[in-house]
């Protein structure tokens, strides 16, 4: 009984999943009631074209890219936990989302449209990573410590770099945007932004989905991993680069929602523990399930929609609390 | 087994090993000796295959590790680490198969195969009871066994280990040893290096000594680990004993 635990505890996530999928779908100002929702996302077709159009073109988008960067930022983090021997890494660890936040405030000054904001987060979050990874190959220290430094150092450049951008915009328009931007929101979210993001996200997730067996190794010695047969050099440049596919494809769509990537791996090491072959599918499906449920809150619990970033802080911040000060936990 | 000619190796101008050579058959427990920073850590790093820069051969099974891919190395030659640290624990059988690691694809996971054979590791090494335990959990003296169960999984006929009784307490300690020497009887080959000459007196067949990186003495432990040896080595004085158990080594105040 106790080998199928795992897999019990996947197959129950996967039914929350599943459930939660559906049911936001009824959520929203204009009432479309369940049946007429699932003929709708199983024929493609209703006799009321105002339900037609909430349920594909405005709420099936959102819902799945809630879906896409929960699922993404959960998995870059424990990805990141795993290649730095690190249970406090986080997606943006190495610069990802202040690279993604300066291309999208540089788009914004430069009165880009919302394509060219996506396409810009996305290329400067690849390129903070990109220069990351060559600073911390041309340090003499130890590699892992050198790309962790270098993350700190680039980040905070592009950071410096936003500021600055804030500075200079246009007050009236402008500023708004890009602040609006940085809180994180999944408000406005296109069919386009979805075909556009799921191609680089499903390159990180597939890849770490087969990989996961190895990563374990990641958090042994170098000399165990080498010893075992495992080119950790090449590995964990491969987790690396998936991670921040994930990353960077999650931020430049939702902006900067923070927490996701940490707490869910955490919670999802509680409850599956730490062997990737469980704990990464695991995390995808909580991670989808999380920013699901907070994005359900954050459109619809007040009329206006909070940022989906303050939200995860919200109910990030006070949940690490308690799993930091509860007895048994390891963190 | 292994051979081991002429090896060298460096730290940029610091020379570390000078024309090292030994050879250990199928079979032996081979005990190294030597002070602090003698350039023991440095030598089964090489072995290894972990430091790549050096001079000289190393023939595992006959093949030069040089030609051998890092896979084909894992299915020769297991390393036992003397203290595991981890930032996440796992279960002692996820432990044990991450041993297996080698003969599977680089997609693939462990199969119900690779499980068999963790089990029967675990039982070799007699610690079944504790497979469902987090290995952070357990004492020292029980991780170093399963450290062992871990090596024995990886099919590997050359057991290397860097100091593996170091962290370990007396009882512990001796109970690793004897288990390694029962594993010699079972065909592994053994390679240790140990702070305690009584170590190389009790179990080992072989003595390979180092001083300042080079061979101070290499043979079989009977004949070469003499109370000259130990002087030598670490400068201080010590007395062989005979006793009815066999060889007893203290040492005494000059």
């Amino acid at each position: 009984m106790k080998r199928h635990k795992p897999a019990i505890i996947l197959l129950i996530l996967s039914a929350i999943l599943a459930g939660l999928f559906l049911f936001s779908f009824i959520l929203g100002h204009y009432d479309v009631p369940l049946r007429e929702v699932v003929r709708i996302l199983l024929t493609g077709k209703s006799e009321d074209p105002r339900m037609l159009a909430a349920v594909s073109n405005i709420r099936m988008p959102r819902i799945v890219m809630a879906c896409l960067v929960g699922c993404s930022l959960s998995a870059a983090g424990a990805s990141f936990q795993s290649v730095f021997q690190n249970p406090m890494a986080s997606p943006d660890i190495l610069g990802a989302s202040s690279g993604a936040c300066f291309g999208a405030a540089l788009a914004i000054l430069l009165n880009r449209s919302h394509a060219g904001i996506t396409l810009f987060a996305f290329f400067f979050s690849l390129l903070s990573i990109a220069l990351v990874y060559l600073i911390g190959k041309a340090s003499r220290r130890n590699r892992v410590v050198a790309i962790l430094l270098a993350g700190m150092m680039v980040s905070s450049l592009f950071s410096a770099g936003t500021s600055y951008i804030k500075l200079v915009a246009d007050p009236g328009n402008q500023l708004p945007a890009i602040t609006y931007w940085l809180m994180g929101s999944l408000s406005g979210t296109r069919k386009s932004d979805v075909a556009f993001v799921i191609w680089p996200m499903l390159a990180g997730l597939i890849p770490l989905l087969l990989l996961r067996w190895r990563i374990n190794l990641l958090t042994l010695t170098e000399e165990e991993a080498q010893t075992m047969g495992v080119h950790t050099g090449r590995l964990r440049l491969a987790v690396i680069v998936c991670a921040t596919f994930l990353t960077a494809s999650a931020v430049s769509v939702s902006g900067m929602i923070g927490w996701v990537g940490l707490v869910i791996p955490h919670l999802c090491r509680k409850l599956i523990g730490n062997d990737c072959r469980w704990l990464f599918p695991a995390v995808m499906i909580f991670g989808a399930v999380f920013m699901l449920l907070v994005d359900n809150i954050s459109r619809n619990l007040l009329t206006v929609e909070i940022p989906i970033g303050i939200l995860t802080a919200f109910i990030g911040a006070p949940f690490f609390i308690f799993l930091m000060t509860r007895r048994e936990s390891g963190i | 087994m292994m051979r081991v000619e002429d090896l060298c190796f460096s730290y940029g101008n610091r020379q570390v090993l000078r024309d090292v050579s030994f050879s250990a058959e199928k079979g032996d427990f081979l005990a190294v000796l030597g002070p602090n920073g003698v350039g023991k850590s440095t030598l089964f790093r090489c072995v290894l295959g972990i430091l790549k820069g050096y001079s000289g051969s190393i023939r595992v099974s006959g093949q030069d590790i040089r030609d051998l891919s890092r896979r084909e190395m894992a299915g020769l030659m297991s390393y036992i680490p003397q203290n595991h640290g981890t930032a996440f624990a796992y279960s002692v059988l996820d432990t044990v198969l991450m041993g297996t690691t080698h003969e599977l694809g680089t997609f693939s996971s462990p199969k119900a195969e690779q499980v068999k054979r963790a089990r029967e590791a675990l039982a070799q090494v007699g610690i079944v009871e504790l497979e469902d335990r987090k290995f952070t959990e357990l004492s020292g003296g029980e991780q170093q066994m399963v450290m062992i169960a871990r090596a024995l999984s990886q099919q590997a006929g050359l057991l290397l280990m860097d100091e593996p009784t170091a962290s370990l307490d007396y009882g512990n300690r001796e109970k690793v040893l004897t288990l390694l020497r029962d594993l010699t009887g079972h065909g592994y080959t053994v390679i240790l290096s140990t702070h305690d000459p009584q170590h190389a007196l009790s179990y080992s067949d072989k003595v390979l000594a180092l001083k300042e990186g080079k061979i101070e003495a290499f043979g079989k432990t009977s004949e070469v680990l003499t109370s000259d040896l130990l002087n030598k080595l670490y400068g201080i004085h010590a007395v062989i004993i005979d006793t009815p158990y066999g060889k007893v080594v203290t040492s005494v105040r000059a």
